[in-house]
């Protein structure tokens, strides 16, 4: 929204606030974003400079698979010092469904991570997914930017949970990790053209059920099918064909092809079980992106699908903002009347300057 | 794109774990078009004020039946208070005997709701008085 607020400049408080790591100016921050509110994209326009330091990291899902369970285990591991390596902060978004009736929503997944409460490195903020689709709320990657700027060495970001086609986590995270359960051995194959093509890591969790080895071997068998080519292409498929994108495409380094293999364990992430295993292949997984070169190439990825989001955003808003209500009414009955079809009708409101 | 969302925090501190009636109005509050932080049971005053912080909501809602109000509540204001989250609106229920009320109002407690409150009371009171 481009309120007088925007335009008077960034509220230079909140931001230094934000960026001395302050708890309420960082959660105050996120929700003036999260709402809209004027101020909001000044206040990222300051806080950009400051961003792209923080390892974003992914976790996704079917809903019940334990990913709460598991990014609290993997915030617990990450806060200790491991033989050189020193504790790292760590931010977490988590993502819960809004109800399509009320708009409410129920925000439930603090209640796996309360072994973080108290600890003043941990930040850990319940976000709605407020009608956005694919997994995350629509501010969720400005909230990441928050926490990136306000000097998190971590961001976990939690999807909803929905299932098949909640890939825009890909573009999100540095790190995407797929959460599987055992006994879903048979639906292995059915969403193979989902999630499971999206990730860097795979955790099997509730590996102490039956079936976990089942399901290591499934996963097994689906990498070995896929190996060199639809991970590539799917990290960043369709969705990420952006038209800005394609635009200013650059090759993707040749040293990434097949170079990186999702490994695959099994966890019992209320135990802790494998989640060392876990957290050392997203440390190694960081590694290779910075060797490879693919970590630049993801960072001008996802430029190019925000600035093309963020285009059309504006353009949508501006369209409604000189559109007067009458007019809009009128076009719309044009339509179900089926006298204009909708590609003409946007293309007028579009040429109404 | 979006508007203004009420969210609530809904916590049951102390160790009673009767958290039918929080559950209850975390889903009537969902039904009202408010976003419910929902943290569960044994919470402590220090879990409470922190989630409340981090989470920059309007609404903290308590739960307490074991009669350990008198010492949690005061607890969870004082610590909102040196959050800087005076503004933040207050509201708890459970089993509150009538005597403590003027003590728990004193204490910037906004609403005490008690057995046989009806949802939509509640619902009321927080969009009424939402800072």
């Amino acid at each position: 929204m481009t309120g007088v607020l925007d335009r008077l400049g960034p509220p230079t408080r909140l931001v230094d606030d934000v960026l001395a790591g302050q708890v309420r100016a960082i959660a105050r921050a996120i929700s003036q974003i999260e709402d809209d509110r004027a101020g909001a994209q000044g206040l990222l326009a300051a806080l950009h400079p400051h961003t792209g330091r923080a390892h974003i990291i992914g976790v996704t899902g079917p809903p019940g698979s334990g990913k709460s369970s598991l990014v609290n285990a993997l915030a617990l591991h990450f806060r200790r010092a491991d033989g050189e390596r020193q504790p790292k902060t760590v931010g977490i978004i988590a993502i819960d469904p809004t109800s399509p009736f009320s708009g409410g929503a129920i925000l439930g997944d603090r209640i796996r991570m309360r072994d973080l409460a108290g600890d003043r490195g941990v930040l850990i903020r319940s976000m709605a997914s407020r009608g956005s689709l694919g997994g995350l709320a629509w501010a969720t990657s400005d909230a990441v930017k928050v926490l990136d700027a306000a000097g998190f060495d971590l961001v976990f970001v939690e999807t909803v949970g929905a299932g098949q086609a909640e890939v825009d986590i890909a573009r999100t995270a540095h790190t995407t990790i797929v959460v599987e359960v055992p006994g879903m051995g048979d639906d292995i194959q059915a969403i193979k053209a989902g999630i499971l093509e999206i990730a860097d890591v795979f955790a099997v969790n509730k590996a102490d059920l039956e079936g976990a080895d089942h399901a290591v071997m499934a996963l097994q068998m689906m990498l070995d099918l896929n190996t060199g080519g639809a991970h590539t292409v799917m990290h960043h498929g369709r969705l990420m064909e952006a038209f800005v994108a394609q635009a200013t495409r650059l090759a993707r380094p040749e040293a990434h092809r097949g170079a990186w293999r999702p490994p695959i364990f099994k966890t019992v992430a209320t135990h802790r079980e494998g989640v060392g295993d876990v957290a050392n292949a997203v440390l190694a997984h960081r590694t290779h992106l910075q060797e490879s070169g693919d970590l630049a190439w993801r960072e001008r990825e996802r430029a190019a699908s925000e600035l093309e989001t963020i285009i059309q955003q504006e353009s949508l808003r501006e369209v409604l903002s000189r559109t007067d209500r009458a007019e809009m009414n009128s076009l719309l009955d044009r339509i179900v009347r089926r006298e204009v079809d909708p590609y003409t009708a946007a293309r007028t409101l579009l040429g109404n300057h | 794109m979006t508007e203004k969302k009420i969210r609530v925090l809904i916590a049951k501190p102390g160790l009673d774990g009767h958290d039918r009636g929080a559950k209850v109005i975390a889903r009537a509050l969902r039904d009202a078009g408010m976003e419910v932080i929902y943290t569960g049971i044994r919470q402590t005053p220090e879990m409470i004020a922190e989630a409340a912080l981090q989470e920059d909501v309007d609404v903290v809602g308590m739960s307490i039946l074991s009669g350990a109000h008198m010492a949690l509540f005061p607890r969870v204001m004082e610590l909102l208070r040196q959050n800087g989250m005076d503004d933040v609106l207050v509201v708890v229920g459970g089993i509150i005997p009538d005597e403590d009320m003027p003590a728990l109002r004193a204490m910037g407690i906004g609403g005490v709701f008690g057995p046989g409150t009806r949802t939509d009371q509640i619902v009321g009171f927080i969009r009424e008085n939402v800072p």
